[in-house]
């Protein structure tokens, strides 16, 4: 039971240094995901260790909106792409004071 | 004296119903009002108003001689009543009814306002006859005499009311009408600001009116006359005096009586008939009136009534003070009207003993001071409007007819033996002396000043040198303006009639009731003597002091101090500035450095506070989106950092 928790940190912390650290928007992209999945996987330990389908259904629902969040942010990512030429997040920095 | 003096007793206000020609009593007040209305709203209707305003003020004398004649007729109708039915009410509509507060749109009249129907309706017609030829080349007639109609409507609801809030009406009703004739010529400067200042200090006195009659309703729980008068004995002697001294306050801000006479020297600014009318015959008298209309709460307010006494005898003093060394005639005469009101007020604090000859002198110098006033505008139309006497001189030969009557007028005013100011004066000192000899000696030496600073202004005006300015060349004024000025002259001389046998004595009495009589510390005959001698004394100085020498087209620098005393009103006005005016203006510059500084500072400095903070922070919103993770990140780790101290501890 440890080691899945243990290892949905790891993949939790991987996914959060990569977002902040990361300025290519794809990789960052691939680093949210990395996030939902370890919580998909503690999802999935803690309802294993409880015994009912909570977690699991939880899991599904994370699963549901990470999909719909992949399709919009890909068609942004391409968006500021194309009128950009560059897919850094550092550079799309308009909207501010 | 003719009349059986028993105890003294105040007479109860009871009008019976009106009947015959009395039922067209309100016509008197309606028949000003519609001229009024006519005048200043159909200006307003293009051709209808350009016809007013070549024709539109004779409506306005037909309005008031309309009046006049009426008033005549109800006052021959009211002679034919006996003693005991002359009182009348009638009753026009509910004004308004709220709780307990039932006020009627009432009107009495009764011998006493029957007098004032008489002297406002016949000077005002007489006034309105001579400014036609007054104001023949202004160009604003038409609202002159729409004003002139709307003052004599005010003037009347205020005489004929039957109870202290339609009085209240018409008494703000000839304050706006006074206001508005003071700066009638209101691209003077000093017009302007005259009738300001005329309105500040009435405005004082009608605190002490509307506070008053607020009293009143809270004592007795009604404000007319008659319910009053039935139950003002049962209310405590300190609420009846804090009711007189309130009402004495309104009557002298509206009587021009010290302390609030500062504006009536001003109130010249004004055309000259408009200081005949307003100023001098009859809205400054209202003061009086409201006196001896009130007596039903002065009889039983002897320290208000004492209050009274002091107030006219002081005034008496400080407007004849005023008078002697004034080179304005206006301002002159001005000083001349205080002085008198403060001797009708002084015989009005005498109690029913003197209520009726301050009516008395009240109609008397109504005649005389009006026909000089009229006088003094026609010696202004003569001399290009020029109003100082040390410009006059000689003017008896160019205007006959205005010299005349004026001598009328002097010799009312001085109390010449047999004219009407003569008899009037006399019972005013008599009864003085015989009730209150300090009063009575102001009155008496204030008759031999007015003797001293009346004969000043004749001998200045009609004799001497010829002081003329250059290009000036008097001439008699035509006939429409020494009509009235024949007829006010005539009244002068004769208006004595009305005391023969006590006649105005008897008359008032329904309204004063019977007083305490004092028998003189001397025989009638003697104080009349000794009156017509400090008169003689007074005139003397004047032939001594103005009449044998030059008069300088200067006024003299170096002359004494009661000199410039006089010349700068008593120093009545920089007392104002001193007490009142300049501690004002001070609190209120003290108020606005608060406001500024301590409330302005207060928000202003929050909000600039919050503006320079905001600025700092919006620096977090830069744009960067790993920033913004960064920050989420940190307050998640807060938050789960926050759980935890909780659930752990």
């Amino acid at each position: 039971m440890n080691e899945y928790v243990v290892l949905s940190s790891i993949l939790f912390t991987i996914g959060c240094v990569g977002v902040l650290t990361r300025r290519n928007a794809i990789v960052v992209f691939m680093c949210v995901e990395l996030m939902l999945n370890a919580c998909n996987l503690a999802f999935v330990a803690f309802a294993r260790q409880h015994g009912n389908l909570d977690g699991q259904i939880a899991a599904f629902f994370v699963m549901v909106v990470a999909a719909a969040e992949v399709v919009i942010g890909l068609a942004i990512i391409m968006t500021i792409f194309r009128t950009r030429r560059s897919a850094s997040v550092d550079d799309a920095s308009l909207l501010k004071y | 004296m003719s009349i059986a003096f028993e105890e003294a007793t105040v007479p109860v206000v009871d009008p019976s119903a009106a009947d015959g020609v009395f039922s067209l009593l309100w016509l008197v007040i309606a028949l000003p009002l519609a001229g009024a209305v006519v005048l200043l709203v159909g200006g307003a209707l293009g051709r209808p108003g350009r016809l007013l305003d070549r024709w539109g003020h004779y409506l306005g004398v037909l309005a008031a001689v309309a009046s006049f004649g009426l008033s005549v007729a109800l006052f021959v109708s009211l002679l034919g009543r006996g003693e005991e039915e002359r009182q009348i009410g009638q009753h026009l509509y509910t004004w308004f009814q709220v709780g307990g507060l039932d006020v009627g749109l009432d009107l009495l009249y009764d011998p006493l306002s029957a007098l004032f129907l008489l002297l406002i309706t016949g000077v005002g017609s007489l006034i309105h006859l001579y400014s036609v030829g007054y104001m023949e080349h202004d160009v604003r007639r038409r609202r002159f005499f729409g004003y002139l109609n709307l003052f004599v409507a005010a003037m009347l609801v205020l005489v004929l009311s039957a109870n202290f809030l339609g009085l209240f009406l018409g008494w703000e009703g000839v304050g706006l009408a006074s206001y508005l004739l003071i700066g009638f010529w209101q691209h003077k400067h000093s017009a302007a600001a005259a009738s300001k200042k005329a309105f500040v200090i009435n405005r004082v006195g009608d605190i002490g009116l509307s506070l008053a009659i607020a009293l009143m309703f809270a004592t007795f729980g009604t404000t007319d006359f008659a319910g009053i008068s039935e139950v003002a004995g049962e209310a405590s002697e300190a609420t009846l005096t804090a009711i007189g001294l309130l009402l004495l306050l309104g009557a002298c801000g509206k009587s021009a009586q010290v302390p609030l006479q500062a504006w009536l020297l001003d109130a010249m600014e004004g055309p000259t008939p408009v200081s005949a009318l307003i100023h001098a015959a009859t809205m400054v008298t209202a003061g009086v009136y409201l006196v001896v209309r009130a007596n039903f709460i002065f009889e039983l307010a002897p320290v208000a009534q004492t209050a009274v006494v002091v107030v006219g005898a002081v005034t008496l003093l400080w407007g004849a003070v005023i008078g002697c060394a004034k080179d304005d005639i206006k301002k002159a005469l001005a000083g001349s009207t205080m002085s008198q009101i403060g001797y009708m007020m002084l015989a009005a604090g005498l109690g029913p003993v003197g209520y009726a000859f301050a009516i008395f002198h009240l109609l008397t110098h109504g005649f005389f001071k009006a026909n000089m006033f009229l006088g003094a505008g026609s010696v202004m139309h003569g001399m290009n409007d020029d109003v100082d006497m040390r410009h006059y001189g000689a003017l008896r030969t160019a205007m006959p007819v205005t010299f005349a009557t004026f001598a009328m007028g002097y010799l009312a005013i001085i109390g010449f033996p047999g004219f009407s100011g003569f008899w009037s004066k006399d019972r005013i000192i008599e009864t003085a002396l015989a009730d209150n000899l300090v009063a009575g000696l102001c009155a008496l030496a204030g008759a031999g000043i007015t003797a001293f600073y009346m004969t000043r202004l004749m001998l200045m005006t009609f004799f001497g040198e010829k002081r003329w300015e250059r290009d000036v060349h008097p001439h008699e004024s035509p006939a429409v303006m020494t009509v009235p000025l024949v007829a006010l002259a005539a009244l002068s001389v004769v208006g004595g009639v009305l005391v023969l046998g006590d006649w105005i004595v008897e008359w008032l009495l329904p309204v004063t009731g019977v007083g305490e009589h004092h028998e003189p510390p001397l025989p009638a005959l003697a104080i009349t003597a000794i009156i017509v001698a400090v008169v003689a004394v007074g005139v003397a100085a004047a032939f001594l002091l103005v009449g044998r020498r030059d008069v300088p087209r200067e006024a003299p620098r170096n002359v004494s101090f009661v000199t410039r005393a006089a010349r700068a009103d008593v120093y009545g006005d920089a007392f104002n500035d001193t007490f009142v005016v300049r501690p004002a203006a001070e609190l209120v510059r003290g108020l606005t450095t608060a406001d500024r500084v301590g409330i302005d500072g207060v928000v202003e400095g929050g909000a600039a506070t919050m503006g320079g903070l905001s600025g700092l922070l919006r620096r977090v919103q830069n744009g960067y989106v790993r920033s913004y993770a960064l920050s989420l990140l940190g307050g998640v780790l807060l938050v789960v950092l926050a759980l935890m101290a909780v659930n752990l501890a």
